[in-house]
């Protein structure tokens, strides 16, 4: 073996995916950064003008906007963790034989489509439906409540659909701890609070972080909650949803592929840190 | 764990959690059966099983179906190709440039999934491309990649190379050697990925929808159809899929652990 056919190999096998990814991701994430520099319009067509000022004007005009999605992505983020910390943790030591199977069942429902969840969460929380509209029918609630359309309401969407992201690399931090070193601070004389707090929690950090990353990211670039249970309201739109209107329906390219920019710009410095710490093999292992 | 947290509050927190999970497929398959006046499909009127036997006569839900099918069957196949031989380049063989490949794998995963159905966009109106089935077609097979790649780099990681040597001191050439050896042992990698790319490209509504033009997909025909409320018919198929997803992962677990191996290791879920 060896020789020029054996080097050559490598570079044989990967082209025709990388090159598909260079053309097709690579290609227009520059595009899009040249479109946001562009003036003019769909009709008259768009000129290269060098225009950095589109993004001070975006952050001025948008500044709020990011604000908010940031804000709505953070809370979904904190509260996925709350709420799957405890069951990562019960499935990693407790489930026994049957973690697999335990697993299955935490992430069966993401079997159904993304778009068919939401809609049935929106007619759950709608103001008459199954929950308020009950709550009402028993005078328990002002009829006057509405759910849907607030920023609770996009960031109860969020957390929902999120939720197995931060769940699955949780489980496989806590799944790795070696319960050796949990029995050894119990001899020596640490409670069990202590224990968890001293070994079990630091050991799990890279769960924590892979988890919080993979939630934040895809939610706060989401425009599917806030369009659905958010009912569309302004006042609860996120980035994503102004991106969306200004690409499809307004059709102010410069201006939405500006955001845009700000958006993946955003998201690759966090990735950047997390590379820092893992490494580029560490990302796609 | 002090007895009363391990044995009651854990458990029972988790399966409340579970039943929140559960909470709108319930509702969906409920749903699926109602019998609804008018087109709000909000209340419950009375069971039925006509939404199940009407979708397969009603052009305007099996085309878009038609479409989704298509472009997930090709795109998966494409994408598992180009996967497969990325990741087997990946394990396999040293060369220069793989911070730099492993950064083209990994950004396309990490990005919101608007900037790639955006940045997409911008390529198409810049080429002045139609959007369409084509296009469609392109952005799927462009998302399928990445996760094709790290699926099957998983496996191949653990790789036994000496039963590829074995073949060689058993005098068969290198090609024979990738048929008869390699490929049948990482073909249960294969197989996981391809199931993965085919579930997230048949789910997949924000990538499409910046590509689609006029064409339409199952998850776009869903969410233009459910504007007001959601369609019995949309349930219906929910729930369709859900079962069928069902039995599927339910034959996986049953077949890994009378294989007691690695066969049965869950498919991560597309739920985006």
């Amino acid at each position: 073996m060896g020789g020029g056919r054996r080097r050559l190999t490598p570079y044989l096998l990967l082209l025709p995916g990388a090159a598909w990814l260079l053309v097709f991701f690579a290609v227009p994430m520059a595009l899009m950064l040249v479109m946001s520099l562009q003036q003019g319009s769909v009709s008259g067509g768009y000129h290269l003008t060098w225009n950095w000022g589109i993004y001070p004007e975006v952050a001025g005009q948008y500044g709020n906007l990011f604000i908010r999605s940031i804000g709505f992505a953070l809370t979904a983020t904190v509260l996925t963790l709350a709420i799957g910390y405890p069951v990562a943790y019960t499935i990693a030591f407790y489930g026994g034989r049957l973690k697999n199977a335990l697993l299955l069942v935490v992430i069966m429902p993401f079997f159904v489509s993304f778009v068919i969840r939401t809609l049935n969460w929106r007619m759950v929380l709608s103001d008459n439906g199954l929950v308020f509209g009950t709550l009402k029918d028993l005078g328990w609630l002002d009829p006057a409540f509405r759910f849907l359309a607030t920023p609770a309401s996009v960031i109860f969407g969020l957390t929902y659909n999120f939720l197995p992201f931060m769940v699955l690399p949780l489980y496989v931090a806590l799944e790795k701890i070696d319960r050796r070193m949990i029995e050894a601070a119990g001899d020596l004389y640490a409670n069990r609070a202590r224990a968890f707090l001293r070994i079990t929690f630091p050991l799990s950090l890279p769960g924590v972080v892979a988890g919080s990353l993979l939630t934040f990211i895809p939610a706060v670039g989401d425009f599917i909650n806030a369009d659905i249970i958010g009912a569309r309201n302004p006042e609860v739109a996120m980035v994503g949803n102004v991106i969306q209107r200004l690409f499809l329906s307004v059709n102010d390219f410069p201006a939405a592929a500006a955001l845009g920019f700000v958006l993946v710009a955003g998201t690759m410095f966090l990735v950047g840190l997390y590379t820092l710490v893992v490494g580029t093999e560490g990302l796609t292992s | 764990m002090s007895s009363r947290v391990g044995r009651w509050l854990l458990p029972g927190f988790t399966a409340l959690v579970v039943a929140f999970l559960f909470a709108p497929i319930v509702v969906m398959i409920a749903f699926s059966f109602n019998n609804p006046r008018g087109h709000q499909n909000i209340t419950w009127q009375g069971f039925t099983l006509d939404n199940y036997l009407t979708i397969w006569s009603r052009p305007d839900i099996t085309d878009p179906m038609v479409t989704s099918l298509t472009v997930a069957i090709v795109s998966t196949v494409v994408a598992t190709a180009f996967g497969t031989m990325i990741a087997l380049a990946l394990t396999r063989y040293e060369f220069s440039g793989r911070g730099a490949l492993n950064l083209l794998i990994f950004i396309p995963m990490s990005a919101p999934e608007i900037i790639l159905g955006a940045s997409l966009l911008t390529l198409w109106v810049s080429l002045g491309a139609g959007r369409g089935f084509l296009t469609i077609l392109v952005a799927h097979i462009m998302f399928n990649i990445s996760y094709v790649v790290v699926t099957i780099r998983a496996r191949l990681i653990g790789f036994n190379k000496s039963l590829e040597e074995a073949g060689m001191d058993l005098y068969a050439n290198e090609r024979t050697v990738f048929w008869k050896v390699t490929f049948p042992l990482i073909f249960p990698g294969i197989l996981a990925a391809a199931l993965l790319a085919f579930a997230l490209s048949i789910d997949d509504y924000i990538i499409t929808l910046f590509s689609a033009g006029h064409t339409v997909t199952f998850p776009l025909w869903v969410y233009g159809a459910s504007r007001i409320g959601i369609p019995p018919e949309v349930n219906a198929l929910g729930t369709l899929f859900f079962m069928i997803a069902f039995v599927f992962i339910a034959v996986q677990v049953w077949a890994g652990r009378r294989g007691q191996g690695e066969a049965g290791a869950p498919v991560p879920v597309a739920s985006r």
